[in-house]
């Protein structure tokens, strides 16, 4: 099965990932891809406390998970991998990685950035990057969850 | 000291309906607010959270993980005058509103066990 989703959501873990995707994918590992989360133990304790006991949570930085998606890509178990922001997923998209697929899952208004779907809000330059990991032949598409329809990235950038 | 203000964090509206039934069985208006992470970032969550915080307090959150969650103890962290409860649930609710008096932690241990023996299984 090895990773099923690529998901970009600012929130990380919460709800739609674990409830809404996990248990519809029944995913059986989080890979969570951040920096400031691999450096602090208390915060990757506060994100096992929303997954349950039989999901592993694996946190690595930016730097490891590149190496290191092969890997996770071979675990027979189906497994999500997370990242907080585009930029993030385009570094693991580039290279010709593993990942065919992208998932735009939530992101969320901050100054500089416009609505693009209700739970997805870009500067222009990070439309530009989704546009770019789509152009390396990677589906990009936004979909908060899974009853949800896919909206192609061109619809939304 | 002032009294405890009670913050509950929620997904959608349930913060809001909460503390509008809090207010329909006791009649106490000023102690609970409502905050919900709909639209929201972890930053933003913590900008609305601030926004409300105007006294020690403690926040009770829908969940035992997820945004709410994470959002509030990201917010809470090393502060002493913030305690968080998980699981919110009314009879919670009711017991805190009467005693604001306390210190955060106790009041959130006691809300805790008010909301814990309200869980019941009755017969049909």
């Amino acid at each position: 099965m090895s990773l099923v989703l690529a998901r970009v959501d600012d929130r990380l873990i919460h709800g739609q990932v674990v409830v809404g995707w996990g248990k519809t994918l029944g995913i059986r590992y989080i890979v969570l891809v951040d920096d400031k989360v691999r450096a602090s133990d208390w915060e990757q304790d506060l994100y096992r406390m929303g997954v349950p006991a039989d999901v592993d949570v694996i946190f690595a930085s930016t730097a490891e998970a590149g190496p290191a998606l092969a890997q996770w890509q071979a675990d027979r178990r189906p497994g999500i991998l997370l990242t907080a922001d585009v930029a993030t997923m385009a570094q693991l998209c580039a290279n010709g990685g593993p990942i065919r697929r992208v998932n735009v899952g939530g992101v969320h208004h901050r100054p500089g950035r416009s609505e693009r779907l209700r739970y997805v809000y870009l500067t222009d330059d990070e439309a530009a990057v989704l546009r770019g990991i789509a152009a390396r032949g990677v589906e990009v598409t936004a979909q908060d969850v899974p009853t949800a329809p896919p909206v192609p990235v061109e619809d939304f950038t | 000291m002032s009294e405890l203000r009670g913050v509950i964090v929620s997904h959608a509206a349930v913060a809001e309906s909460l503390v509008t039934a809090v207010r329909a069985i006791t009649g106490i208006t000023d102690a609970l607010v409502p905050v919900s992470n709909d639209g929201c970032d972890y930053d933003a969550l913590e900008q609305r959270l601030a926004a409300v915080l105007d006294r020690p307090a403690v926040l009770f959150i829908d969940l035992p993980g997820g945004s709410c969650l994470t959002g509030a103890v990201r917010y809470a962290h090393g502060r002493t005058d913030i305690a968080v409860v998980t699981g919110v649930n009314l009879a919670m609710l009711l017991d805190f509103v009467f005693h604001r008096e306390l210190a955060p932690a106790e009041a959130a241990r006691r809300a805790a066990d008010a909301g814990g023996r309200a869980i019941k299984v009755t017969a049909a």
